[in-house]
């Protein structure tokens, strides 16, 4: 293996790796209390809500997410009322934004599938007992229900990280350079496609293991067991 | 507005182009499961028995495969045999047929290997699920390693690896849609041609998701027919 191919080729990809990034951020920071709503709507006793809801979900997690960024890409652009609107024009004109967009919107309906798991798992008894306690729905949920919820789905939910940080690959399809978009302009630049795998799969599996290491600390940092601690 | 899709759709004919768009999607999604968890079964059993070196290997190539996108496993494996598949194809005396049939041969083992390194370790999770004591009442049996292996182990492991199995299709289904953009005429690059042809994006983009989405929907009602029929007999826990 040359060794300069990788001294040529880590620059382009940092550069790619920040873009990377900077959508799997924003696609945990905005996805997940998106996926949460959306798991709250599912489990709400109104049955529009609910089956808007679980329609959401079923048509984001059955189409695949080429086509997701395409359409809010490309289709999204045609119709005249978005191109006229300057907040939605921002949000679609650029290609990072659509692809942070569909990221986020690609994700909040798994996310609400692993919450809507958790939240249906909790046993009833609590919620019963805070409701005779007099609590109102928001506190029920922002003190017993959420809680416990989050330490039933975290697992699952560093699974659905390492997915975001995968699925913003498609990003380069729609010309935002990423890891994967350099990675594949160096392929066809250097022809040297084993060694920019090697590399690019590396920085991948660099990602993926920070973030859920990280995740695993949050984890067992919000555990009940005492075992972990400290 | 009507009218127009009319014409677009039955008599400019791309309603028969996205058909045979999505003919060839499940085509690459069927041979694409069976191929990789035809070559998952003996890895599985490879990591299940924890052979030295060869355990090893399977890991790294399933955890290289699953913690990279689709995408790039792609380009590996379409800019990485470019080259000796024109070498062959042209010492053979092929060159053209190989050019036409390139992209759908790469394309399906792009997506084999794919979902082989997600099925490796849906199999291996099924095998060790299997519990101990029927194994040990097999051999207490004297049955021979083999037929223990192919009338208890494999037959209770692959009706528990059911649910992992459904995941890895939903998941091989909507991957097909990567092979699109090295030019494989599938649904997807059907839709982004006839969405250039006809400047309508948004139409063909959508009716895209909405066969991808009939399709998923579909197998997910036929994989929980199945399931009920292979846990007849099992209580559910």
């Amino acid at each position: 293996m040359d060794l300069s191919i990788i001294t040529y080729a880590v620059p382009f990809l940092l550069v790619g790796a920040k873009t990377t990034l900077l959508i799997a951020l924003f696609g945990v920071g905005l996805g997940l209390p998106f996926g949460i709503l959306l798991a709250t709507a599912r489990t709400s006793q109104v049955g529009t809500i609910r089956r808007c809801a679980d329609f959401y979900c079923a048509v984001f997690r059955g189409t695949p997410m080429l086509v997701q960024i395409f359409v809010i890409y490309y289709g999204f652009a045609q119709i005249g009322f978005i191109r006229h609107n300057a907040i939605l024009w921002w949000l679609i004109g650029d290609s990072l934004h659509a692809a942070v967009l569909a990221v986020i919107l690609n994700t909040g309906a798994y996310t609400a599938e692993i919450f809507r798991t958790a939240l249906l798992s909790l046993p009833r008894g609590l919620i019963e007992a805070a409701e005779a306690c007099g609590m109102s729905p928001w506190v029920i949920f922002q003190r017993i229900k959420f809680p416990l919820a989050l330490r039933q789905a975290l697992p699952s939910y560093s699974t659905e990280v390492a997915v975001i940080v995968k699925e913003s690959s498609l990003a380069s399809t729609i010309t935002v350079l990423e890891i994967t978009g350099h990675a594949k302009r160096l392929m066809s630049e250097t022809f040297a496609i084993m060694e920019i795998f090697v590399i690019t799969a590396v920085f991948y599996l660099v990602i993926n293991v920070v973030c859920l290491t990280a995740l695993n600390v949050i984890e067992r940092r919000l555990s009940f067991e005492p075992h972990f601690a400290r | 507005m009507l009218n127009d899709i009319w014409v677009l759709m039955v008599e400019k004919g791309w309603t028969l182009a996205l058909l045979r768009g999505a003919g060839v999607t499940i085509l690459i999604g069927v041979l694409g499961v069976v191929i990789g968890l035809a070559a998952a079964i003996p890895l599985a059993i490879l990591r299940w028995r924890r052979l030295p070196v060869l355990s090893q290997l399977v890991d790294a190539y399933s955890i290289v495969i699953r913690g990279v996108p689709g995408l790039l496993v792609i380009y590996l494996l379409f800019f990485g045999s470019v080259d000796w598949v024109q070498k062959i194809a042209s010492a053979f005396g092929y060159a053209d047929s190989a050019e036409n049939a390139y992209p759908f041969i790469v394309g399906i083992i792009a997506i084999a290997a794919i979902s082989c390194a997600y099925s490796v370790e849906v199999i291996r999770g099924a095998l060790q699920a299997v519990p101990v004591g029927l194994l040990e009442a097999a051999r207490s049996l004297s049955l021979s390693p083999r037929l223990t292996f192919f009338r208890v182990t494999l037959p209770l492991a692959l009706r528990l690896a059911l649910g992992g199995i459904n995941n890895v299709w939903q998941m091989t289904i909507k991957d097909t849609s990567l092979v699109s953009v090295v030019g494989m005429q599938e649904l997807m690059r059907t839709a982004a041609i006839a969405a250039g042809i006809t400047r309508s994006p948004l139409l063909f983009y959508c009716l895209a998701a909405a066969m991808f989405f009939a399709m998923t929907a579909v197998s997910q009602i036929l994989f929980n027919r199945a399931e009920k029929y292979f846990n007849r007999g099992f209580s559910r826990g």
